[in-house]
């Protein structure tokens, strides 16, 4: 086993755990956890094709090295805006949950 | 056809029509305040200017136009395209984002000596950024820029929906963020599979290197997968309807009508521009079933929804399933028919779905509350807003005159043309649905109950609201040239 197939595989269970956390945990903070490791799946199979994708003769191929940071920076953003959500909710009421039920009002509908 | 790897004159516009809203944005935050009112209703007018001149020099030259980045052709540098579609949807895009700016002018302006709120100055940047991010997508010739441009999207989206706090649009927010990252994220794999299969990103340069490989079938499976999600399809709709109600209502119009449709924009590109070549029936019939479980879904949890916003978001869920008849439609032989019903139902209902968001804020402020079952004798003290509530709703159902009548009419041409006859089914049923859910609002409306308003209505929200109904019926009088524009650029199977 090359080490390209390994890290492939590796990103490809990172990615497989990330999806399963992501569907089957309730707690928000516990799916954004969950988006990161799939994220991090990505930028490793991202770190494979720059090696396998460098056919102009090259060690590397730069390109996707820059997306991946690019895709880092906009991860890490989502969860920066995702972390202030989900502690805004738990400022504001008294359960964090996405659970739809749970905020629909008995007599909803009224615009304040 | 000329190569696509080189610029072509008037190609800097598109460079401008990026530039405006991000500038805008940009200087929104450094003034801040009272000024990014100003920034955001001064920009909006030269963006639609812009987007007329895209459009012009389009139809002049009968061939897209390309401007490269930097003046490094792909696949070293990055290409901004734009085609017919693109054209029309950058139009279309600046005309909702202008009336939603000036709609939303009662609500989140902050006039000399009134204390200035960090809603307001959210409202403004991100109304802004939706409008940059919108424009990258209908411009966008890189795979990897337009996830960027989607991501940008995504992150203008989610605060309007929670700008008012509470709780509740917090959740909502919450999870249309976590839907469109699953999204992202998958479209991101696809991306990496495309690039380590075959070295560009390139829209064009895609689509002549790629072939039936597993590798792209997974890359392409993935990215739609992940555009499905952000583009709220059955049965990944689910966090649509309370996002999309919750928000205020010039934020909804623009989310109901331009945000969806930028990720459907999208996919779009991905089978119609890159995989042309691939033989995709079974994945067009896939699609193609999913719209009509989401049309048929979408419009009987709408006939049974208490409050008018959230009918009004369920039927943007079924509207949506529409769009993806497409795939089936516009492929074959036949494919011009089935692909302006595309484009016409994306117009149609973009316009449509913003006016019926406009009039359900202004009837929400106007009486206190959204409440179907509340609204009787509606009608007679809110004539303009039930007048454009009842044609756009026309639109929506597909009656003639009107842009949405031409979508369903040409879509089911598209099927008797290339023998489908089981997608008029949906197509005829979602008509009635829609009729459904149209008279549920106008019939308690139209009774000889009293009621009392809480606020008058401002005369110049209803006639922004009005004048885009006008537009979705006034579509569907377009002429046979305004589908021939649509056609420009678009690969055709066996035309070089």
């Amino acid at each position: 086993m090359t080490p390209s197939v390994l890290a492939g595989l590796t990103g490809a269970a990172l990615v497989g755990f990330g999806l399963y956390g992501l569907i089957l945990h309730p707690h928000p903070l516990r799916k954004l956890l969950a988006f990161n490791l799939i994220g991090s799946g990505v930028f490793l199979v991202f770190g494979i094709v720059a090696r396998r994708g460098a056919a102009a003769g090259l060690r590397f191929d730069p390109v996707p090295q820059a997306m991946v940071i690019t895709g880092i920076v906009v991860a890490f953003a989502a969860s920066a805006i995702a972390v202030a959500l989900i502690l805004r909710l738990s400022a504001e009421s008294s359960h964090v949950t996405l659970d739809p039920e749970v905020w629909t009002k008995p007599n909803g509908g009224d615009t304040k | 056809m000329a190569d696509p790897g080189t610029a072509t004159p008037g190609g800097y516009l598109l460079v401008l029509a990026i530039l405006l809203p991000v500038v805008g944005m940009i200087l929104s935050f450094t003034p801040g305040g009272r000024n990014a009112e100003r920034i955001a209703l001064c920009s909006t007018p030269f963006g639609f200017a812009l987007a007329c001149a895209i459009a012009f020099h389009v139809s002049r030259a009968g061939k897209p136009i390309v401007y490269l980045v930097g003046g490094l052709p792909p696949p070293l540098g990055i290409a901004l395209r734009a085609d017919g579609i693109s054209a029309v949807m950058l139009v279309a895009a600046a005309v909702i984002v202008t009336a939603a700016a000036f709609y939303a002018r009662p609500k989140f302006s902050t006039p000399d000596g009134v204390r200035e709120s960090r809603s307001s100055l959210t409202f403004w940047i991100m109304l802004q950024a939706i409008w940059a991010a919108l424009n990258i997508i209908f411009v966008g010739g890189d795979l990897f820029n337009l996830y960027v441009a989607l991501e940008l999207l995504t992150f203008a989206a989610v605060p309007l929906v929670c700008i008012d706090g509470r709780p509740e649009t917090i959740a909502a927010a919450l999870r249309y963020l976590l839907f469109a990252l699953f999204g992202s994220i998958s479209y991101l794999l696809g991306v990496a599979l495309f690039y380590g299969a075959h070295g560009t990103l390139d829209i064009s340069l895609l689509a002549q290197r790629v072939q039936a490989t597993p590798v792209v079938w997974t890359a392409a499976a993935l990215m739609t997968c992940g555009l499905l999600a952000k583009t709220a399809l059955f049965p990944l709709h689910l966090w649509l309807p309370p996002a999309h109600a919750n928000a205020p209502a010039a934020a909804s119009a623009v989310l109901s009508g331009l945000v969806v449709k930028g990720s459907f924009f999208l996919t779009l590109r991905l089978w119609f521009y890159i995989l042309p070549a691939l033989p995709a029936e079974k994945v067009a019939i896939v699609l193609g079933c999913l719209g009509s479980a989401a049309i048929i879904a979408g419009s009987v949890t709408a006939l049974c929804q208490a409050r008018l916003k959230l009918l009004i978001a369920y039927s943007t869920v079924a509207q949506i399933g529409y769009l993806f008849l497409v795939f089936p439609l516009a492929a074959g032989a036949s494919s011009a028919i089935g692909w302006s019903a595309g484009l016409m139902q994306i117009l149609a209902h973009a316009f449509a779905k913003a006016a019926m968001f406009f009039s359900a804020g202004l009837l929400a402020e106007a009486l206190g509350h959204d409440q179907i079952a509340r609204l009787g004798g509606a009608a007679r003290v809110l004539p303009l807003t039930f007048l454009t509530i009842a044609l756009a709703g026309l639109s929506l159902m597909g009656l003639p005159p009107s842009g949405g009548f031409s979508a369903k009419w040409l879509m089911l041409q598209a099927s008797a043309a290339s023998g489908q006859w089981l997608w008029t089914l949906p197509i005829l049923a979602g008509g009635l649905l829609a009729a459904g859910y149209v008279y549920r609002i106008l019939s308690p409306a139209l009774s000889d109950d009293q009621i009392s308003l809480v606020l008058p209505p401002k005369r110049s929200q209803e006639v922004i609201a009005l004048a885009l109904t006008a537009i979705a019926i006034a579509l569907g009088f377009a002429p046979q040239t305004f589908f021939d524009f649509l056609e420009i650029g678009r690969p055709v199977v066996g035309r070089p």
